[in-house]
């Protein structure tokens, strides 16, 4: 008597617990608001980043195409696998006619960056910070090599200190 | 299946078994692992492990860095718990200068640990739901999980791979809204923990497919060193951060889940309410962030004196532990990684002799290994 | 438009219509290809319909959208998919068995075109009144067992032959559950002719009229029906989790897409003899002998009930596959075995009590 009492306990309590999964599905069946999908590529006019997102490398320019990277290499050295390359060159500063070097091309390799942000920490100037630009897939591999001064810029005035 | 005479005679007897492969490409183990099962039926008679199909020198690649520079790749190894390992590289950097970091940036790291650690064991059960042929649980888990990366993504800038922690504090400060985010996903997770209950804890075809099944004695589960959830689910009180407390966790109050069954449905209750622990662990701590640095001073090329650094932290999965050879030069002589997964791995062969194949999945859904950290 | 309401008036005229114009034997010759290719449009609308619901059910079970791109709202999605599976190379082994391999597709779409003949879709609109119908559905779906077995020998992989073992011993033991909760049904209505249930159903649905032994025997006869599919909760002779793909691993191509489509169909069939003998078939919803009510019922025509009772049957069971874990094999025979089994066993003696003692409505 007492196996048929726990044999239909069983049943029911079987069927009530697999209800209770049922009812939940049902629920997120019904209510079309819970959905989580973003439909991406015709949402990136409204796609949010946070300030701080490791997209890539950029130098920042301001309106006369000056930046403020002095070719000091704290990046480079901070850099664990080579990413950044710096050549610089000597060039006669044209107020006090002294010899200064200064930064003919930043190289960096977007195909070997780890997004690591180490360069970012280590740069005494604020040159360099992390983009936005997650959309880095392309067909040809010459174009992950890039070049992130723009030709004709200098260095901004008063930031070597 | 637990008489230990009809285990050995069913290994021995059988010779028209045979042996199936289950792996490396596999939708069920969590990675690239290789199984060599041998079946008689359904039975399974014995299992042969092959690992090292992701194996990528990661502590030869730490030789050629220097002490700022090896963090990275350590977020690579046990990838859902990236924070934590960062966080145990940090600590053996530290100890070797015998620097004090300031408490802003301990209570930050404990807060970081403990959200991964709630979103580690979302996915995991996200997972072990997938392999057991729910998929709905797949889609609910990863809901919550995307609300702790959207946070991590505003204060660290990276979803999985942070590299936050550096030798000294954490890298930047916390975002003004990071306080706000969090105390919002907490109101929402103690709801959302409840469906997670109804849809796959009391579910009675659940409970069937785990009860029972994938018994490990305590002792088995010390002789393998089994730490973490493996280990407590056999009732082995193993908690790195009640044990040898680090970096802020001495003044935090929560429990230590120990269920004493020892089967795959003790492994399962034991992370979910590890979950519940975490989230009290955040709501003790997210108003009571102490002010002041957020790191400390360290000289701009780190070098560590002669001698031998070790540092152990409880990652999602089980004990970390991180040991640093050092010569005095600016690159590590050598280092290794105790490495949680690779130990309960080991724990497997215990496990899944006498059952059936439906019986492996569950148990290695129940392990939570992550295949990358065994090899490396 | 009479005929919504009453098929026989335009198989009648049809019939008429071929007599004034062939012998007898044309007449029945015609008869057939016009039914046969009913049939064959039966089956792809059907294909097509049930994967294009299946993937937006369990999408928005799953808090996504689903198919949203091909076509509006996705609905071309299946079409999509059938021209990928035709552009496939059909791989055949080269230890393998090849005639059963090539046989079996055949085996597992034939039984269900088979079952599909005593099935009154609505009044009047039926291939073939037999007087033992509920017995012949019964008996021709479990010759599809057979082409799941020739299948999973003949790939040559001891993935396909674990599966196949698991599937048929699964398939066999199910049938008895799911035959005794129909003989419930028979019994309460008296015949096992197709027509006379649905007849009898004119005063309301069996699943009101026979209260408890006709709830039962629905639950029962839901669970083992899915069983029968090789559904999830029971597919464990598909999971992929384990055995990458059971006993069709090893079939690429239309051959798959048959293989699929038969399960679809299948899935049809037994939702739609559920729906017929406990939901009233193209029955509207009668209450007794209330005669107002029942004539507003009367206005939605019968093929429209039949298609709302089915595929509501049909959303059911893939509610069941997208909200619980697997069962393991020996759970599954267990299940069947220890707890069905009994209960239906025990439903039967219920139910010929009640026939007796004339307790049903």
């Amino acid at each position: 008597m007492r196996f048929l009492l726990t044999y239909i306990k069983t049943v029911f309590q079987s069927l009530g617990s697999l209800w209770k999964g049922m009812k939940l599905t049902g629920y997120y069946f019904t209510h079309h608001k819970e959905i989580l999908t973003q439909e991406y590529p015709e949402n990136r006019s409204t796609l949010v980043f946070g300030e701080r997102f490791r997209g890539e490398v950029i130098m920042t320019h301001d309106q006369n195409n000056e930046h403020r990277c002095t070719g000091c290499s704290a990046c480079e050295i901070a850099c664990p696998n080579g990413t950044i390359r710096i050549i610089s060159k000597f060039e006669i500063d044209p107020e006090t006619k002294k010899k200064k070097k200064a930064i003919d091309q930043f190289v960096y390799h977007l195909g070997m960056c780890t997004f690591c942000n180490l360069c970012i920490v280590a740069c005494p100037t604020d040159a360099i910070k992390m983009g936005h630009e997650f959309e880095h897939s392309t067909t040809d591999r010459k174009s992950l090599t890039k070049i992130l001064n723009k030709p004709g810029s200098k260095l901004m005035k008063g930031v070597e200190e | 299946m637990n008489n230990k005479e009809e285990i050995e005679d069913l290994i021995d007897s059988h010779e028209e078994d045979f042996i199936l492969n289950v792996g490396p490409q596999h939708p069920s183990t969590h990675g690239v692992l290789h199984l060599k099962i041998k079946l008689h039926g359904e039975t399974v008679t014995d299992v042969q492990l092959h690992m090292g199909y992701i194996h990528r020198s990661i502590e030869k690649m730490c030789e050629a860095s220097s002490y700022r520079n090896f963090i990275y790749l350590t977020s690579r190894m046990d990838y859902l718990s990236a924070h934590m390992n960062n966080q145990a590289c940090a600590m053996a950097v530290e100890k070797g200068m015998a620097l004090e970091i300031p408490p802003r940036a301990k209570i930050i790291r404990v807060l970081m640990s403990e959200l991964t650690r709630i979103a580690s064991h979302t996915l995991w059960w996200s997972s072990a739901g997938l392999d057991l042929g729910a998929v709905t649980p797949f889609f609910v888990g990863f809901r919550d999980r995307e609300d702790i990366l959207d946070i991590f993504e505003e204060t660290c800038g990276a979803r999985l791979t942070m590299n936050y922690n550096v030798p000294g504090g954490v890298m930047y400060d916390i975002h003004p809204n990071f306080q706000r985010r969090v105390k919002e996903f907490m109101k929402k997770f103690n709801k959302r923990h409840h469906e997670y209950d109804e849809l796959l804890t009391g579910n009675v075809i659940f409970q069937g497919r785990m009860k029972g099944v994938g018994y490990l004695s305590p002792e088995d589960a010390v002789s393998n060193g089994c730490s973490g959830p493996v280990a407590r689910g056999s009732g082995v009180s193993c908690d790195v951060r009640k044990w040898l407390p680090y970096d802020g966790y001495e003044n935090v109050q929560f429990d230590e889940i120990l269920e004493t069954k020892g089967d795959c449905f003790a492994r399962y209750q034991v992370r979910m309410k590890e979950m519940l622990q975490s989230a009290k662990i955040i709501e003790q701590l997210i108003d009571n962030i102490p002010e002041g640095d957020f790191q400390a001073k360290t000289k701009n090329v780190i070098k560590l004196p002669k001698g031998e650094f070790y540092s152990r932290v409880e990652t999602a999965r089980g004990e970390l532990g991180v040991y640093i050879i050092s010569d005095g030069s600016m690159n590590p002589y050598r280092i290794k990684f105790r490495s949680p997964n690779f130990c309960n791995l080991s724990a497997l062969k215990h496990m899944t002799i006498g059952g059936k194949i439906g019986d492996l999945v569950a148990i290695m859904a129940s392990l939570d290994l992550i295949i990358p950290d065994i090899d490396r | 438009m009479k005929f919504i309401y009453d098929f026989s008036y335009l198989t009648t005229k049809i019939h008429n219509w071929l007599y004034l114009h062939c012998s007898n034997l044309w007449v029945t010759i015609w008869e057939m290809v016009i039914v046969g290719l009913c049939i064959l449009l039966l089956f792809v609308v059907l294909g097509l319909t049930f994967v294009y619901m299946e993937r937006k059910v369990a999408a928005f079970m799953q808090l996504r959208l689903g198919p949203n791109r091909v076509g509006p709202k996705g609905t071309l999605q299946a079409l999509a998919d059938t021209f990928k599976l035709l552009l496939k190379e059909g791989l055949t082994p080269s230890a393998s068995d090849k005639f059963l391999f090539y046989v079996a597709p055949f085996i597992v779409i034939i039984v269900s075109m088979l079952a599909l003949a005593p099935i009154p879709f609505a009044k009047g609109l039926q291939m073939y009144d037999l007087n033992i119908g509920v017995f012949y559905v019964s008996a021709v779906s479990s010759v599809s067992v057979i082409g799941i077995l020739m299948v999973g020998w003949s790939s040559y992989n001891k993935y396909s032959l674990l599966g196949a073992m698991r599937s048929g011993a699964q398939i066999v033991s199910y049938e008895l559950s799911a035959g005794l909760s129909l003989v419930a049904i028979v019994a309460l209505a008296g015949s096992m002719s197709l027509n006379d249930i649905v007849e009898s159903q004119r005063t309301g649905w069996w699943i009101f009229k026979g209260h408890i032994p006709a709830i039962i025997a629905f639950i029962i006869f839901i669970i083992a029906g899915t069983a029968e599919l090789n559904r999830a909760p029971f597919d464990m002779a598909e999971a992929e989790q384990e055995l990458t793909g059971g006993f069709h691993t090893e079939i690429t191509g239309m051959r798959f897409a048959m293989f699929f489509l038969a399960e679809y169909v299948n899935m049809f069939i037994v939702c739609a003899i559920g729906a017929t003998l406990f939901l009233g078939g193209w029955m509207p919803f009668h209450v007794g002998h209330l005669e107002g009510f029942n004539h507003i019922m009367d206005f939605i025509p019968p093929f429209v009930w039949f298609i709302g009772k089915t595929f509501f049957l049909v959303w059911v069971i893939m509610w069941f596959r997208w909200t619980f874990p697997r069962l393991r094999i020996d759970q599954l025979l267990t299940l069947e075995w220890k707890y069905l089994m009994p209960i239906s066993l025990m439903n039967m003696l219920l139910v010929a009590l009640i026939v007796i003692m004339k307790w049903h409505f």
